[in-house]
């Protein structure tokens, strides 16, 4: 019989915990299969981060480390610099990357460290239960957010590609979504080329993925498709804001 | 073999490099700057790594990266920035990541002052992070002590999987003393001594064999079984590795304890009133944790002991593990100042000799 569709080596046989219609699922066999085409004989280590994703070391199928709330980039940077031909990749939410751990991020961005980031944007804090995050839109409304967010006493959503685009030595960002066949493939291809870059000895690399929380949105899985499509996509516009190897 | 002059920051900068340390992360802070310093142009020389951080929280964090590699690891940081780091000590300490951090007090709380103090013995013996977990903590009284505790701080953090930190004050840091430098450890990451390090793994091996760092133990019962498996290593390390000395102990019937820079000024004061004919002698942890209980209380629970003065640069913070060695059993003094001011040897004998008045 012929396998037309299986399970990737990078995954483990461990269960997603995630909720349905939560694209964290999409977005970890994206980075595994990467890591499959990608046949490094094992050189890996992925950095998990505090958030709904905190158990992607049981997940993927590589060594792999757990760190604090915000500070995988800096754990990364230890491995990196100890281990220079490892691929070393974060994979972080936007409470982790975009609030507690911007000093961290900004600055493996700022050092132009050899590191490649996942960062899924879901506009929320997922594992805590759904409270307000700097990517939280404005009039979303969220747990520490009741009547929506008010741009006047907590700021306007943080754009992070936008913001480490602008850092000299970060080299390559991109902001992706996997609402449809097509986007899903363009994340696939910009974590590849974010991962193929470091292994070419290129600087710090980002991918940001748009995703869904069904659960703390308060929507269905289709609803929430759409509800990303119709807000955030408009605010966090998708492309590439930085791209420093690209043809020129 | 010959003695070199050193100051204190870079003899012990050099001496994690002898022990096999090749990864340096870290941020200035006085009075420690130096070894930093020391580290950005040594480091490259032995074709190791050294890393300005954008934080001590980054630095710490750095650590723990790097030594999930199985690499010897070190940061450095002082009183304010040594807080900074406990987030991630305690991460070390949970996911069993042997490194070695060096804080060189200073004066607290809060910003203090750039002088030597004692304060951060509560922080570094007692917590500072949070949950359970303990460091081998090492308390040295001079550079050759710092030196010699050094080179076998890898290995205890090794053989315990637990990280090592060095309580050790400004004056440690900033002073110049003859020194005896050790060979250079000859140190390579063995993975099969090593197999809980990230060292390589791909689908296909054992699953066993893959590494996870990690400190999170979402079900009640792992996480118990994993605090058992903490205060095993504990147990052994206070069964192993109580480090102290006793000087001029014998027939004391007063017995001083102190650490650190302290137990060095207590020294000449032992000294210069036996000279006068007191009988005073000084207990000096050299590991503050784990503390030397049994060997304090069978040197101060004497018959011949009258009294016991503990003499620290903070409001008394080592005087409570005193306590628990004494349990009550004789009459224990304090005498110190907080901040950075650290007492006089007449200070200190006048105390001893107003104690001896009321024995
Ligand atoms: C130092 C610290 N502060 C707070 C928390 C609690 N906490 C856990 S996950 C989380 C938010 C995670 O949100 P995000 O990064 O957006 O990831 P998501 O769950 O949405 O995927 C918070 C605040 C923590 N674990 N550690
Ligand atoms: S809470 Fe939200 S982010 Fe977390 S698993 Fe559920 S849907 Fe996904």
């Amino acid at each position: 019989m012929a396998v037309v569709f299986e399970k990737t080596p990078h995954l483990t046989d461990k269960p997603f915990h995630y909720c349905p219609g939560c694209n964290h699922g999409i977005i970890h066999r994206l980075v595994a299969e990467v890591l499959d085409e990608l046949d490094l004989d094992g050189d890996i280590v992925g950095v998990a981060p505090v958030g709904c994703s905190v158990f992607a070391y049981d997940y993927f199928n590589c060594d792999m480390i757990e760190a604090a709330h915000g500070r995988a980039p800096a754990v990364a940077t230890g491995v990196k610099r100890a281990k220079p031909d490892t691929l070393v990749f974060t994979y972080q939410g936007d409470g982790d990357l975009a609030s507690i751990g911007t000093a961290e991020i900004v600055h493996a961005a700022h050092r132009g460290e050899k590191i490649s980031t996942v960062f899924v944007n879901n506009a929320i804090y997922g594992m805590t239960g759904g409270q307000m995050a700097p990517t939280t839109l404005v009039g979303q409304k969220t747990t520490t957010s009741p009547n929506g967010r008010d741009e006047a006493w907590c700021g306007a959503p943080i754009k992070m590609c936008e913001m480490l685009a602008a850092v000299p030595d970060s080299y390559y960002i991109e902001r992706c979504a996997v609402n449809n066949n097509a986007n899903i493939i363009k994340t696939k291809r910009a974590i590849k080329k974010a991962f193929q870059y470091q292994l070419e000895g290129k600087g710090f690399c980002m991918v940001e993925v748009l995703s869904t929380c069904p659960t703390n949105w308060g929507l269905s899985p289709v609803e929430a498709m759409k509800w990303l499509e119709e807000n955030m996509i408009p605010y966090y516009p998708l492309g590439v804001y930085k791209d420093k190897g690209a043809a020129k | 073999m010959a003695l070199t002059l050193m100051k204190g920051s870079e003899a012990i900068a050099e001496a994690a490099i002898r022990a096999g340390a090749r990864f340096f992360f870290g941020y200035p802070i006085t009075p420690q700057t130096e070894i930093p310093e020391y580290m950005s142009a040594r480091m490259p020389e032995v074709g190791g790594c050294f890393l300005q951080a954008e934080s001590e929280v980054a630095a710490i964090n750095m650590v723990y990266g790097a030594a999930s590699t199985g690499a010897r690891v070190i940061t450095s940081s002082s009183s304010p920035g040594v807080s900074l780091k406990q987030e991630g000590i305690s991460y070390c300490a949970g996911s069993r990541l042997p490194c070695v951090i060096l804080n060189v007090m200073r004066g607290g709380p809060g910003l203090g002052s750039i002088q030597a103090s004692q304060g951060d013995y509560f922080q570094g013996v007692k917590g500072g992070g949070n949950g359970d977990y303990h460091l081998l903590t090492y308390a040295p009284s001079s550079i050759q002590e710092a030196i010699d505790l050094m080179m076998i701080a890898y290995d205890k953090a090794e053989k315990y999987r637990m990280p090592v930190l060095f309580l050790a004050d400004g004056i440690i840091a900033q002073m110049m003393e003859p020194v005896e430098m050790p060979d250079m450890v000859d140190f390579k990451v063995d993975p099969e001594k090593k197999p809980w390090a990230c060292t390589g793994w791909k689908p296909g091996d054992d699953p066993e064999k893959r590494a996870v760092i990690n400190s999170l133990f979402i079900n009640t019962e792992d996480l118990t079984v994993h605090n058992a498996v903490l205060q095993e290593v504990y147990a052994e390390a206070r069964a192993n590795e109580q480090r102290w000395e006793n000087y001029k102990t014998d027939d004391a019937e007063i017995v001083v304890t102190a650490f650190g820079t302290v137990a060095r000024i207590v020294k000449t004061v032992v000294d210069e009133l036996r000279e006068q004919g007191v009988k005073v002698g000084l207990f000096r942890p050299i590991a503050v944790w784990p503390y030397p209980y049994k060997a304090l209380a069978e040197t101060a629970l004497r018959d011949s002991v009258k009294a016991v003065l503990d003499v620290e640069v903070n409001e008394g913070q080592m005087l409570e593990d005193v306590k628990l060695a004494l349990e009550g059993g004789k009459p224990t003094h304090f005498f110190g100042h907080c901040g950075s001011q650290f007492p006089t040897t007449d200070e200190i004998k006048e105390k001893i000799l107003a104690i001896k008045e009321g024995m």
